[in-house]
């Protein structure tokens, strides 16, 4: 694993209104490192992940992504807020899966995950559909590309998800709390995918979770969110087992018991 | 009063002249619906790009449209526009005239479809990176077109019976021709009751083919594949 900071925070703030999400915020990521991000709702958890997916703007500070700034582009020797042209060269770096999975109702799974790839990368019809059976295949899927995703089960939705997520290749993979709209029993196939990338370890992976047990198992680092800050963090035995913050152990405490 | 005992044979005698004229009230509510639907489509569109200044332009001017007359707007694009060296035939004004008149009011029909579409769906679209063309073409308005069906339906009925308006700009509509048919004949029953007829079959015939549109639309969106 390489130490240089494929995304970094540098002095980031953001506001909702008068509400302040962030403030001086840091934050930096390793190449191919799996961060999982815990803490309580309305900490900033999703924000930042919105944030790096280009659909949250920021109020101040510097972000960069691969070496390149996210937000802002270099102009005339200073740095201007970013082009819809630079935003959408960044974007090609990042993928999201999402929480209520956002697939495409109206497309055929197989639609949903060659949409992308024909249209903003220009495959061919036959090399996308090749690639999604590959990541259908992937996701334990290769039966459902003709159904349309309201007749899939929660789960089966959320692995379409990630499939259609994989299909642009990105670089950095965002997971905004993937597995919280599913019922409990169909948690575990949507977490296998993931553990799956999480052991080829090919992408950076940003996960915000509320399964600890998850986070402690796949992750390189483990990140508590508290009010826009990150109260503590570290490697996820030292952060499960012996948290050092009293407001990390009452937030563990009331997950785990 | 000779004109109260219904005649048969002046009915028959005057129908295909009005069924003539009907050829124009449906041309004139087809070619105004299309255009309606583009302008609505163009406008809503319009109403939410990234431009302030487009936007609030289109805003007054679907404000100005929706505040004022359709006879004045007939009338001034009749009258007046010749004056600028711009003359066209009373079909085409009154096409034009339908067309802008209920293109504001779907622009507005089409805005709240397009406003319906989750969030989340353009949330994916952006995470994806796909362009707003794309965007819109793929992903919103086909969601976007089923909750649309029943107010365009009603605008273009709306429409459809608006059409006598263009009679003051003397289009040989259904009205205009009945008009003629009765005072060349001293009878206006016949012809006055076959254009009310005929209204009300058009009016029922298009309701209920909208309702079967809606009814056969998938709720998702249009499918594909």
């Amino acid at each position: 694993m390489s130490s240089h900071p494929i995304i970094e925070f540098k002095n980031v703030s953001k506001r909702f209104g008068d509400t302040s999400i962030f403030n001086d915020f840091n934050f930096s990521v390793k190449e191919n490192e799996i961060v999982s991000i815990i803490g309580p709702s309305g900490s900033g958890k999703s924000t930042l992940l919105r944030i790096l997916m280009t659909l949250e703007g920021i109020d101040g500070g510097y972000i960069n992504v691969n070496g390149e700034s996210l937000w802002h582009m270099p102009w005339n020797g200073s740095y201007v807020p970013a082009s819809n042209k630079h935003l959408h060269k960044m974007r090609d770096h990042l993928g999201m899966v999402f929480q209520h999975f956002n697939l495409f109702p109206h497309m055929t799974v197989k639609r949903n995950i060659t949409e992308a790839p024909m249209r903003v990368k220009g495959l061919s019809r036959s090399e996308a559909e090749k690639n999604a059976e590959d990541l259908l295949e992937l996701v334990g899927l290769a039966d459902k590309a003709d159904s349309y995703p309201n007749d899939l089960s929660g789960g089966q939705k959320q692995r379409v998800g990630i499939a259609r997520a994989l299909a642009m290749r990105p670089s950095i993979l965002l997971l905004d709390e993937i597995t919280s709209a599913l019922d409990p029993e169909l948690v575990d196939e949507v977490l296998d995918v993931i553990r799956n990338l999480a052991k080829e370890q090919r992408f950076t992976m940003l996960l915000v979770t509320h399964e600890m047990y998850f986070a402690r198992e796949v992750s390189d680092r483990v990140c508590f969110f508290d009010q826009g800050r990150i109260v503590e963090e570290g490697a996820p035995e030292d952060i499960f087992t012996s948290p050092k913050e009293e407001r990390t152990k009452a937030f563990l405490n009331a997950y785990l018991n | 009063m000779v004109g109260l005992t219904w005649s048969w044979a002046f009915t028959w005698e005057v129908l295909p002249m009005i069924l003539s004229a009907a050829k124009v009230t449906l041309l004139a509510t087809l070619l105004g619906s299309c255009l309606a639907v583009f302008v609505g489509l163009a406008f809503a569109l319009i109403r939410r790009s990234r431009h302030r200044s487009l936007r609030s332009l289109i805003y007054w001017l679907v404000e100005f449209i929706r505040s004022t007359p359709l006879l004045v707007q007939i009338f001034f694009l009749y009258y007046v526009m010749p004056e600028f060296g711009i003359s066209m035939s009373p079909l085409l004004t009154g096409v034009l005239a339908l067309g802008l008149h209920y293109g504001a009011y779907l622009s507005e029909v089409f805005r709240s479809g397009i406003d319906g579409v989750e969030k989340g769906q353009w949330e994916a679209s952006r995470a994806l990176n796909l362009s707003m063309f794309d965007t819109y073409r793929d992903v919103i308005l086909p969601q976007a077109i089923r909750p649309m069906i029943p107010a365009t339906g009603n605008y273009i009925i709306a429409m459809f019976k608006e059409t006598p308006q263009l009679s003051a700009i003397t289009l040989l509509e259904m009205l205009q021709i009945a008009k003629i048919i009765g005072s060349e004949n001293f009878r206006y029953l016949e012809p006055f009751t076959l254009v009310g007829i005929l209204y009300l079959m058009f009016s029922i015939m298009a309701a209920y083919g909208i309702h079967m549109i809606e009814n056969r639309f998938p709720k998702e969106g249009i499918s594909l594949k």
